[in-house]
């Protein structure tokens, strides 16, 4: 990595083939010699839970990690929309080029070809897998599967189980890892937190877990590690993500030489419930599906306070069907967001809090009947209602856009793998195959292919092409991370100052929200990082904990993963301070088309940024150096996104 | 109507804490002030327990993770009843608005002999994953699946497995049963599999093994009375516990044969 460049190991060849050869080419560990081997995962997510169990299958010894009181609780299980895939069973004229052309495309050509191509490959693999293992997707009366057209896909690939996608595939991947943990094939260790990785000869060999209801801590040994941890958009404090999702597993990793790719891409989705006070914990997400019924406006004047139903047609602007005539509310994630955003800084915002649009389904209503919009949305109506206790057949939403998910990730090549050997990243928490922007349906898929049927693979070529060293967890290499472990724990519990750490993670939020959010520019992108790098200080000096690490304490654990975040918000705010262009949710309002869209530089950034953790003096400097992964577009033409 | 017809109220809260397992446990009081009927029961814990930050004392430990009724993680009997007083709903959606102002409210754990108290509000449900590692699943090694479309499913089977499969294994069931038996849960996942084609292989299996597990994690006989899917946040029929009877008897005669 002298020349600062990075290489993804990507096969050469026609594209239709480089999985197929790279997987002939791959090394193999002879069958009898994979019980002598073993994997640690973190996480039982999606990726998490598919891994472990599909490698166990195939003989490895697998130890699987979780931070939950079970693996069926893992974030996945909040996916509502649906997992795409290229079956083209509607025979609409889908096919495995279609879906990649549109997933590189959709992630404005910042994804790699190669990653995406088989990802689009191995998506029919992942349905048929999910319903021999019991999933109950939808299906028609001829009893052969449904499909819906979701976030604006011109073909109809999105599989779906009502709207608890999510919920049905992460049972189907738990049941697959459970059967594994009752035959013995996995040791699970739930309620146990990563909280460093251990690096023995430049090779990832291990982690140090704490138990969050005992506080005690372990050393696990392994020939390889892989992380499937998930997203870090909880950075922003108010996000749709679960409670507990968090960076802390990739951060120590980064910490420990991984380079972290793309920090600044976050996916902002467009239909969200709008906050409603101080103490509001998490933001609940309307699915996207909303929008091809619902028609999005806010009133023509500013400050017009007038309840919506007593503001006449003529003086609503439906301003995504004003400006994008063809696609109107159906606009990609990251530009229904934006434009929301300048409706409301024009001050023509509504809602108690002036930052939400109208969803408006009257007109739907009016055409199909109350019936027909109840049976495809009744749920999610009822969601609505229950939270802000108003009736949406009677009253438009309210809705805003809130941080959903996060493109960026740790770095991995073609194999998963990290820049640090050994070390694999799966899922959300790699920075994968999604680009600038992901498509809906996506990641659902992007986290079992990568569980069920990238990892199986490639882990066997790394074990079988490297010499794993006979240690045990004696090494140094655990006891020095186990003591940085234990200090830092004696650090966070000594906190005693006045501010709570939910307090100081709020703030972060809203300094991510304003600076590092929808809309970025120079010099806001530098005051984030002067204020962020103020709140962390403050975090360490007034910092409050009450009582100790060895017993089930909630805000201890807040408290590491608060002070992790704390340091990649800088990170996120100097990545979007470099990558001086507009691509996909990145925003940089300095480079725009005189319509206020995106413009990228494809001349000078048409590379993946890839950040390497280079300075810690243990206190609040940190320095990273910024290394560059070019990315080729044999197949697909970089052009300029238009929705008009 | 939300945020603009906001109220505030004031409650009595008798929290339950327990510092672990073998501790006695003793319920604490805590007057909650001003608290706004927009928020969610959680919220409101948010800020009991910031408050019991400030002050020094040691916040309250409850399992929470996705705040949108799915994950399973939230828990709670709130005056006598799992998860609160609204029907079809878990503790992370239920509202303050549910709440009158001066109203007490007795916060605790969800109890029965198979899920130990792990901290005050926390309980330990593993018991659930050991019942479906015994046999909650169908025996397809990753890469052995034929096409999707394959095995047509009749929509109404689909469906009906669906509805089963929507437990988000809680354990309010459980913890609502005077006996604290499982079979809600336990019958919802052998009635979700027995539905579909590719279920059959082991139905018979399945049933003992899971039925056995069930029985030596401690769980209690059925009660009959159905209170476990009047409780249930995602309405569970009973008409899963009869499936899975059959499915046992039919199993266990076929043991014997
Ligand atoms: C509300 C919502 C709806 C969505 N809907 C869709 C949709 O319809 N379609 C779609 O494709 N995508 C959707 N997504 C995105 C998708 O759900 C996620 O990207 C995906 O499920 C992530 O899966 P994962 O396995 O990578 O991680 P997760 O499911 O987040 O799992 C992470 C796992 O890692 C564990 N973990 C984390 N840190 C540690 C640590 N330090 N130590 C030990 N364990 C740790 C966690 O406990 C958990 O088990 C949605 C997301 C949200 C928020
Ligand atoms: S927190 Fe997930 S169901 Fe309540």
């Amino acid at each position: 990595m002298s020349n600062g460049t990075l290489n993804s190991n990507c096969p050469a060849g026609d594209i239709q083939s480089r999985w197929d050869n790279h997987k002939f080419s791959m090394k193999l560990v002879n069958p009898a010699n994979k019980r002598k081997h073993s994997v640690i995962v973190v996480g039982t997510g999606l990726a998490g839970a598919s891994a472990s169990a599909s490698m166990a299958e195939l003989g490895y010894k697998v130890k699987a990690f979780t931070i939950l009181d079970s693996p069926r609780r893992s974030h996945s299980i909040a996916a509502q929309g649906g997992i795409n895939a290229a079956k083209n069973y509607p025979n609409d004229g889908d096919s495995i080029y279609r879906l990649f052309y549109d997933t590189v495309k959709g992630g404005d050509f910042r994804a790699r070809e190669s990653n995406v191509y088989r990802l689009a490959q191995i998506s029919n693999n992942i349905i048929d897998q999910c319903v021999a293992q019991g999933v109950p997707f939808a299906r028609d009366y001829g009893g052969l599967l449904a499909n819906r057209s979701f976030g604006g896909a011109q073909v109809s690939r999105t599989f779906y189980a009502r709207g608890q996608t999510g919920q049905q595939l992460l049972i189907g991947a738990y049941s697959a890892l459970s059967r594994q943990v009752g035959l013995g094939k996995v040791d699970l260790h739930t309620r146990k937190e990563m909280l460093d990785l251990v690096v023995v000869n430049g090779k990832a060999r291990g982690i140090i877990t704490r138990d969050v209801t005992t506080g005690k801590i372990e050393r696990h040994l392994a020939d390889a590690v892989c992380l499937a941890t998930g997203g870090y958009g909880n950075v922003y404090f108010l996000s749709t993500n679960a409670m507990n999702c968090n960076v802390t597993a990739s951060w120590r990793a980064h910490k420990k030489g991984a380079y972290f790719a793309n920090p600044c891409f976050t996916q902002i989705h467009p239909t969200c419930i709008p906050r409603s006070g101080d103490y509001q914990s998490k933001l609940t997400l309307m699915s996207e599906s909303l929008r091809n019924d619902g028609r999005v406006w806010v009133p023509k004047e500013k400050g017009d306070h007038r309840r919506p139903n007593d503001i006449p047609e003529e003086e609503r602007d439906y301003y995504l069907e004003r400006i994008y005539p063809s696609f109107g509310n159906l606009v990609p994630r990251d530009v229904a967001s934006r434009q929301a955003k300048f409706r409301v800084d024009e001050g023509r915002g509504v809602g108690p809090t002036g930052e939400a649009v109208y969803l408006d389904f009257l007109s739907a209503i009016k055409r199909d009947g109350e019936k027909a919009i109840s049976e495809k949305y009744g749920n999610l109506f009822q969601m609505y209602e229950k939270i802000t206790d108003e009736n949406p057949y009677k009253v438009p939403m309210r809705i805003y856009p809130a941080v959903h998910y996060t493109m960026g990730g740790l770095w991995v090549d073609y194999n998963l793998q990290s820049n640090l050997p050994g070390l694999h990243v799966l899922g959300e928490a790699n920075f994968s195959d999604h680009g600038a922007n992901r498509l809906g349906a996506s990641a659902l898929m992007q986290g079992l292919a990568d569980g069920y049927f990238v990892i199986p693979y490639t882990i066997g070529n790394y074990i079988a092409s490297n010499t794993i060293e006979d240690v045990t967890v004696d090494h140094e290499a655990f006891k020095e991370a186990e003591s940085t472990v234990r200090h830092r724990l004696d650090k966070i519990v000594a906190m005693n100052g006045s501010t709570t750490v939910d307090e100081i993670h709020r703030e972060l939020g809203n300094i991510m929200w304003n600076h590092v959010g929808m809309s970025r520019t120079a010099s806001g992108l530098k005051e984030a990082i002067e204020k962020i790098q103020t709140l962390r200080e403050k975090f360490w000096v007034d910092g409050k904990i009450v009582g100790e690490a060895n017993y089930k304490n909630a805000e201890v654990e807040k408290a590491g993963r608060v002070a992790d975040f704390l340091e990649l918000g800088e990170l996120m705010a100097m990545d979007a301070l470099t990558r001086e262009e507009s691509c996909g949710g990145h925003f940089r309002e300095e480079h725009q088309t005189p319509e206020n869209e995106a413009k990228r530089d494809d001349e000078n950034f048409t590379h993946v940024a890839a950040w390497e953790s280079t300075a810690d003096n243990g206190g609040n400097k940190i320095e990273w150096q910024r290394h560059k992964e070019e990315l080729d577009f044999e197949y697909v033409q970089p052009t300029q996104r238009s929705y008009k | 109507m939300g945020g603009t017809s906001e109220k505030t109220i004031n409650l009595k809260l008798k929290i339950w804490k327990q510092n672990g397992p073998d501790d006695k446990g003793h319920f604490i009081e805590h007057e909650a002030k001003s608290v706004s009927t927009d928020m969610s029961f959680l919220e409101m814990m948010d800020v009991v327990n910031e408050d019991l930050v400030k002050a020094g004392k040691s916040p309250v430990e409850f399992d929470h993770d996705c705040r949108e009724g799915i994950c399973g993680a939230c828990s709670m009997v709130i005056n006598g009843n799992p998860h609160g007083p609204d029907t079809a709903t878990t503790t992370c959606q239920l509202h303050m608005r549910r709440f009158q102002d001066g109203q007490t409210v007795v916060i605790e754990p969800f109890r029965a002999r198979a899920f130990p108290v792990v901290r005050d509000l926390v309980v330990d449900r593993s018991a659930f994953d050991r019942i479906i590692q015994a046999g909650g699943f169908i025996s397809v090694n990753t890469g052995n699946a034929q096409d999707a479309n394959a095995l047509p499913v009749p929509k109404v089977d689909a469906d009906e497995a669906f509805a089963s499969a929507a437990c988000i294994g809680c354990g309010a069931c459980v913890a609502v049963c005077k006996n604290a038996s499982a079979n809600l849960f336990v019958s919802a996942k052998i009635t979700h599999l027995g539905l579909v084609p590719q279920g059959q292989a082991e139905r018979d299996e399945r049933a003992r093994n899971m039925v056995q597990q069930m029985d030596q994690e401690g769980f209690g006989a059925c009660t009959n009375t159905g209170a476990c899917s009047a409780a249930c946040p995602k309405e569970i029929s009973l008409e899963n516990i009869a499936q899975m009877n059959k499915d046992f008897l039919k199993a266990s005669l076929k043991d014997r044969s």
